[in-house]
């Protein structure tokens, strides 16, 4: 599904060039649940922006479902984004305006999609992640295990084959961070490919395919011993 | 994405950032309304002049004795030099002309005008009954001086308002008798009130044949001849008649002026033209200033978004739509701002010609059309710049911006 050839990412710090990703070569399977672990600085959020198309290499060459993206136009690139791959951010980034099913709702108001069609897909979400009689709830009065579900929700309302998380139980506490990974082990198992960002060795652990990254490079694959 | 969607999703972000919209109307509508208010001032001024103007009466050529055109010393000090004095003859000559449409010679003069042991120093106007229509004057009572051969010196008059109830207080007036100077006259008539016009204090004044005047004074010249072209067209070639005639009559001598109230009006209409430009010129500033402001909000409002926009592009909206998301907001805002703008201006000038009726304040068109525009201009043109700066950005970038 995935294939990364030969992956760069450096950054431009004042005139101090930092190699957040060097060469990195990876192929995942569609299907597949795999974590990524490391320090902090290794690499690791990088990685996953740019396999979440938010982030485009300085070199190599990167290919979703066979298709070369690293060339795609800024439309092409959003639709991909919209249609194939979700994304679960560490700190949420709800639109604190809007209510959890409206937030829920953005990805097919922006596809475009018809009103009542979108209705129906809000409401199964909000069930699935057992969130119904929060639907009218604005970010703010939920709490951080409802709002990492509605920011789930919304990553997979449009169902793609791909869901990234970055350290998607970074911000919760014990409890709720069991629960979310609960809901993305059960996508997982229902055919998402699942990729997961972590600090947490205990979650990483839960993965049936493990990275370790250092400095920018992957040093351990459980796929490759 | 759809319309429906784009709107419902402008109007909720305008709403959810009450005080930021509020300052934003506020900028663009005060903008608006300041252009409104002062251009209609400035076109209120000028038409309130150009009006007095025309009350004076139209195709109105006035003839004075002397020339005046001449610079540098007095004309009539010099030797053998002195104007020749108009005389009803002059002022009678003029008739024999189809280009012409009526003639009215006038004197003025001041004397003591007494009723009943009341007295008072009124001025005296000297002329004859086709003065009422070359002034446009309405009568409030009895009638005007008689059509009569000018040279005979009827014992009538004519009173304005304020003479009228100086002299009589609420008593009957027609038919009565006055005393002015050392002669009597009848009343016959009472003017229309018409307030001011143009200097002319047409309350306070009596008016009698234009040879009773002469009479009164003792002298025999004219102090105007007011002449009536048939039309605006024909005023050059019945100056030119005027000038021929007079000349002919004063032995060849050249010595009246002529001036037409057309070129008066000129005259008036550039310098009005150059007052309501500068008060264009202020509105300009004061939408400049406006501008500046909307800007300044507008980068702002966007800057304090890019995380929004960031989340925008993850979720996959493109680089386009999300401009679109912002135009729209921005044509939304602006479209208030601008009504709100008109609003608050009309009710300015309504309130302006409430408490100074004189000025008619009507707003010309191409203020609305420029005042609107620059609101909409603006508002739209600081939007989008930042907008697409920032939907030009990686997702990531956009996110990371706090
Ligand atoms: N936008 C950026 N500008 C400059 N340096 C960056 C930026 N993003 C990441 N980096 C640098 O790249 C390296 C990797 O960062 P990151 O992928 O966020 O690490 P991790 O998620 O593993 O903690 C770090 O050294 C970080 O300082
Ligand atoms: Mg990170």
């Amino acid at each position: 599904m995935i294939t990364l050839e030969n992956i760069q990412r450096i950054f431009l710090v004042g005139d101090q060039k930092v190699h957040a990703l060097r060469d990195i070569n990876l192929h995942i399977n569609a299907g597949e649940y795999l974590s990524i672990m490391g320090p902090s600085g290794s690499g690791k959020s990088t990685l996953l922006n740019l396999l979440g198309l938010l982030d485009r290499p300085d070199a190599g060459r990167y290919r979703l479902d066979g298709q070369d993206v690293t060339t795609l136009s800024d439309k092409q690139q959003a639709r991909l984004r919209r249609e194939r791959i979700g994304f679960v951010f560490q700190f949420f980034h709800l639109v604190p305006r809007l209510t959890a099913a409206q937030n829920i709702e953005l990805p097919m108001m922006l596809a475009g999609q018809p009103v009542d069609e979108r209705q129906l897909c809000v409401q199964q979400a909000l069930k699935d992640m057992g969130i119904t009689d929060r639907a009218d709830h604005r970010p703010d009065q939920l709490s951080g295990g409802q709002r990492q579900r509605v920011a789930i929700a919304r990553a997979t309302v449009m169902q793609p084959g791909l869901l990234l998380a970055d350290e998607p139980t970074g911000n919760l506490d014990r409890a709720s961070g069991k629960d979310v990974v609960d809901i993305l082990e059960t996508l997982q198992r229902r055919g998402i490919t699942l990729i997961i960002v972590t600090h947490d060795p205990a979650l990483g652990e839960r993965a049936q395919r493990r990275l370790h990254m250092v400095d920018g490079t992957i040093v351990n694959d459980t796929a490759k011993p | 994405m759809k319309t429906t969607d784009i709107v419902r999703y402008a109007l909720g972000s305008l709403n959810g950032a009450r005080s930021r919209t509020a300052l934003m109307l506020l900028a663009m509508s005060i903008g608006v309304a300041s252009v409104l208010v002062l251009t209609s001032l400035g076109e209120a001024a000028r038409r309130y002049v150009s009006g007095e103007f025309a009350s004076l009466g139209t195709n109105l050529i006035i003839v004075l004795p002397g020339r005046t055109e001449t610079a540098g010393s007095e004309p009539s000090m010099l030797i053998g030099d002195t104007p020749r004095a108009l005389t009803l003859g002059d002022a009678q000559a003029l008739l024999r002309s189809s280009l012409i449409q009526r003639v009215a010679p006038l004197n003025i003069g001041s004397a003591p005008v007494s009723y009943g042991g009341l007295e008072r120093d009124i001025p005296i106007w000297g002329s004859t009954a086709e003065l009422l229509e070359i002034r446009h004057w309405e009568m409030g009572l009895g009638r005007f001086l008689p059509k009569a051969e000018w040279d005979r010196a009827s014992p009538v008059c004519v009173l304005g308002q304020k003479v009228r109830k100086e002299l009589f207080g609420n008593q009957p007036v027609l038919g009565e008798w006055v005393r002015i100077g050392d002669r009597r006259f009848r009343v016959i008539g009472i003017l229309e009130s018409a307030g001011e016009s143009l200097g002319v204090a047409v309350e306070d004044m009596v008016i009698v044949p234009v040879a009773s005047i002469q009479r009164l004074f003792n002298t025999s010249s004219l102090f105007r001849i007011l002449v009536e072209a048939r039309s605006r067209e024909a005023i050059p070639r019945v100056i030119e008649h005027i000038t021929r005639t007079i000349r002919e009559r004063h032995q060849g001598e050249e010595d009246i002026t002529v001036i037409t109230q057309d070129a008066v009006l000129a005259t008036f209409d550039n310098i009005l033209q150059a007052l309501t430009l500068t008060v264009a010129g202020i509105a300009a500033i004061s939408l400049g200033v406006a501008g500046i402001l909307i800007m300044n909000v507008m980068l702002v409002a966007v800057a304090q978004r890019t995380t929004e926009i960031g989340l925008l592009k993850a979720l996959g909206a493109p680089g386009q739509q999300i401009v679109n998301l912002f135009l729209a907001e921005a044509a939304l805002l602006s479209l208030l701002g601008a009504g709100l703008g008109v609003v608050i201006g009309l009710a300015g000038n309504g309130l302006i010609g409430y408490f100074y009726p004189d000025l008619s304040m009507g707003t010309p068109l191409w203020a609305f059309a420029a005042a609107i525009g620059v609101a909409l201009g603006t508002g739209l043109l600081f939007s989008l710049l930042p907008a697409r700066r920032a939907a030009k950005l990686d997702p990531v970038q956009a996110l990371a911006r706090r």
